[in-house]
């Protein structure tokens, strides 16, 4: 059997992996990305409003600055930040800008030509730089153009389902070639994670299909935690129907929100920001709304309306051409005219994989991770609008010159191949086993129940009780699903089925940990509100959740959150 | 607003099958599906993996027809699966084919390297001497900006290239797609490299091989205008002859 080799293998062809490779490339080390999709595909694409830095180019915000950048973010985090790797992310905030337009990003202009910027959620300048509202697509397309002229290549339609460890030390891979059917082995002297969120495992969420959080679960099982899986952000504007981004940007350029009487209620809630407070209060404002009868439709999936129909239709369409055209399309409410409906939705996993500022693992050597995948953690328990395009290219970059410099010095392993080959034949059983008919269980049901109990247990609101039944429920799933699975189709090639199995066993250990995690935390901050723990509570839950997965069984312990310029205070906007 | 109407209609999905790896020709499978209202023809497919055959093999990602995965033909039109609602098709059956001219890997997924291999050949990177960059951003006016704007939204989804009857007829010729992403190089006023730029797509395998069938622009699902940006090539490309002389 083939063994394909390259120094450093990112895994994720998005913002932070494709800025992971052009970091270690240009840092002269072999490295090549692994993909499930084609290049440009990723669920990055999708990002519409903007990416943050203090750049200070719009008239208001000539003040701005790392500082105050970095203030907002730990406040918007509600103090779970680790404040070195926030003030860490925003000091490479403006020459991480500045590259991505000397390569050819094509932004937004101010009359005067500089990069246009626009006011988001949380932010106290508006410092979000923007492409219309086609932000992540131009930022993924400058990124895959310059991997072009570096040469570095992709390996496209692979799924990374294991990592292989030789004494606590990252040897190699293990990837299921959809053309082929086939297990491949890769072997490597580190690994770049960056596989991108979970909203699958809700399924009502703005994520792309591949955003399973596969990648989480792959780093667990090789002994890497998860960190803060229970800090989910719900974006306050999906698309009633199907979940779909309608981007903060709307309410950057003044958008309203308005229940059934007509009324800005974010007026009560957040008398000063108005629409633009943070993200986790503009859902749950929105929740609230719903519950209190004042939303339209249903209880359990009821929605309010975004109203753009005050501002002028040329700002529209020069600003939000993607978004109006989105919501026609699917609601058939034209947002020139008609208010949108728009109703919470997964959109963000604040939580994932835990590793430190510089992107590695203190686990598994050779580790890293970047993008939405990690957990650094600079999102803490609520992320600004903005700061994730942001993340995913400053940490990529980090991750690439981090791994770059280890795999420089690392000397690998003797017996890595075997390490490699081990790992592979373990998949290729289990594999085996699914293909075989011998399992009864349905996994499509599986996943579905697992959906249900995730959307009404783990939502926006959260208590004891309900958590404790999610948690059974999981671990239910789960015990099914080790129970055994079927496959209804038998043909290797090209099996999105099989995919899905893989998805699913991933998914159902990352539902696990943010039940876990979720019941443990009895407290609110950010995106995690517990209405039988009405307050933040610093005393006992100013840390960070571990769940570790390495011998099988879900195991909780806490990591302390660092803090060294800002003292936490009450969160008020 | 009234609550979104809920009512479900059967709608029969024919599927065009292909395994190159087994398969001598290709045949086509049907499922019938309940489809509401919001049923894109993507969320039918994937309904029917799940519940009916999990066979069937097509790429796609991120559901809001910008990631560009899911391009394929529906009732003998371009279309993203993502962004097509069954219901608004007003047809009792509907056809689904992979994009032609691509040789097909399987079923719907199909190889585009014939596509990236002439992206590639017109150096798809901003060219400048980085040496001299300022520190900050290269100004550049909101106007030069809208001037490749419209080429900047494309999502390279293969649907401009594979409806091309010159495509088609030469398989040298560059094609709109690949135009499309020269222009929006040959006209960024950062970079340096226009000359050079103008002179390759004026080659044998370059704009001229254009007949502006205007395939590229009714297949294109983001409504984009290929054949037009290749004229301007064209015109551009004379006027620098024209200096030259």
């Amino acid at each position: 059997m083939e063994i394909k080799k390259h120094s450093i293998l990112v895994v994720g062809s998005g913002l932070a992996g494709m800025r992971a490779a052009i970091a270690a490339k240009e840092s002269g080390v072999d490295c090549a990305v692994i993909s499930i999709c084609q290049p440009v595909r990723s669920h990055s694409v999708a990002a519409q409003g903007g990416i943050n830095a203090p750049l200070g180019n719009a008239p208001e915000s000539k003040d701005d600055s790392v500082e105050r950048h970095a203030f907002d973010t730990v406040k918007g985090s509600d103090y779970l930040a680790d404040q070195p790797a926030v003030l860490k992310m925003i000091g490479l905030a403006k020459e991480t800008i500045y590259e991505l337009e000397h390569w050819g990003c094509p932004f937004s202009r101010f009359e005067d030509g500089r990069i246009g910027q626009r006011p988001f959620g949380g932010a106290g300048y508006p410092r979000t730089c923007f492409a219309a509202d086609r932000t992540g697509h131009s930022v993924i397309h400058v990124l895959w153009e310059r991997s072009v002229m570096l040469g570095v290549p992709v390996y496209e339609d692979r799924f990374v389902v294991r990592i292989a460890t030789k004494d606590k030390k990252v040897t190699g891979l293990v990837a299921l070639n959809f053309v082929t059917g086939e297990l491949e082995m890769w072997e490597c002297d580190a690994v770049i994670f960056a596989t991108g969120g979970a909203g699958q495992i809700y399924g009502a969420t703005s994520n792309a299909l591949n955003c399973t959080g596969f990648g989480i679960a792959v780093a667990a099982w090789a002994g890497v935690a998860m960190k803060d899986m229970e800090f989910i952000q719900f974006h306050p504007t999906t698309l009633y129907g199907n979940n779909v981004l309608i981007s903060e940007a709307a309410r950057g350029e003044g958008g309203y929100l308005r229940n059934n009487k007509g009324e800005r209620f974010m007026e009560k809630y957040a008398p000063g920001q108005m629409e633009l407070a943070p993200r986790d209060i503009v859902s749950r404002s929105i929740y609230q709304e719903v519950l209190e009868g004042r939303g339209y439709g249903t209880k359990e999936n009821g929605y309010v309306h975004l109203d753009l129909t005050h501002l002028p239709e040329s700002q529209i369409l020069e600003r939000l051409p993607q978004i109006r055209e989105l919501a026609l399309r699917f609601s058939g409410q034209d947002m020139v005219k008609d208010p949108i409906p728009v109703q919470p939705g997964f959109h963000y996993l604040m939580g994932g994989i835990h590793v430190d500022e510089n992107c590695a693992s203190k686990e598994v050597a050779g580790f890293y991770s970047a993008g939405e995948s990690a957990c650094i953690s600079v999102h803490g328990a609520n992320r600004l609008g903005g700061n994730s395009l942001f993340g995913c290219v400053v940490f990529g970059k980090v991750a690439g010159l981090e791994a770059a410099k280890y795999a420089k010095e690392v000397t690998s392993s003797p017996d890595a191949k075997y390490a490699i080959f081990d790992a592979y034949k373990k998949q290729q059983d289990e594999i085996d086993y699914w293909y075989s008919g011998e399992g009864k269980n349905d996994p499509f049901e599986i996943m579905e129940e697992m959906r249900t109990a995730m959307k009404l247990k783990v939502f926006v609101y959260r208590e004891e009780s309900s958590l404790k039944e999610a948690l059974d429920k999981m671990r239910e799933l789960k015990k099914r699903f080790n129970e055994g699975i079927f496959l209804k189709s038998k043909i290797k090639h090209y099996n999105r089925e099989l995919e899905w199995i893989f998805a699913l066993k991933g998914m159902l250990d990352q539902s696990e940990a943010i039940c876990m995690s979720a019941l443990a935390r009895k407290e609110c901050r950010g995106g995690h509100w517990r209405l039988d723990h009405m307050k933040r509570d610093d005393d006992n839950f100013l840390k960070h959740s571990l769940v570790n997965f390495e011998n099988g069984v879900a195991e909780l312990s806490y990591h302390d959150v660092i803090i060294t310029k800002w003292q936490p205070e009450e969160r008020k906007y | 607003m009234s609550e979104q109407k809920k009512e479900t209609k059967t709608v029969t999905f024919k599927i065009k099958r292909f395994n190159s790896a087994v398969d001598d020709k290709p045949y086509w499978s049907e499922f019938d599906l309940e489809c509401n209202d919001g049923t894109t023809v993507l969320i039918g497919i994937q309904e029917i993996i799940a519940k009916q055959d999990g066979s069937i093999a097509m790429r796609y990602n991120c559901r809001a027809g910008v990631c560009g995965s899911c391009a394929i033909m529906v009732n003998k039109k371009y279309m993203l699966a993502c962004e097509t609602l069954v219901l608004q098709l007003k047809k009792k059956v509907i056809k689904i084919e992979p994009l032609p001219f691509f040789p097909v890997i399987k079923d719907l997924v199909v190889d585009m390297t014939p596509y990236y291999e002439k992206l590639l050949a017109i150096d798809p990177y901003l060219l400048r001497d980085h040496s001299k960059d300022p520190e900050k951003e290269i100004l550049q006016s909101p106007e030069d900006f809208h001037i490749i704007e419209e080429a900047t939204k494309c999502i390279l989804c293969g649907c401009c290239h594979s409806s091309c009857v010159s495509v088609w007829t030469d398989k040298s010729y560059l094609g709109p797609g690949a135009l499309l992403k020269a222009f929006r190089f040959a006209n960024d006023t950062r970079d340096e490299n226009k000359k050079d730029r103008i002179k390759r797509i004026t080659a044998e395998d370059g704009v001229y091989r254009c007949h502006t069938a205007f395939n590229c622009v009714e297949a294109c699902p983001k409504e984009l205008n290929p054949t037009e940006t290749i004229q301007t090539l064209k015109r551009q490309s004379v006027k620098q002859a024209l200096k030259f002389w």
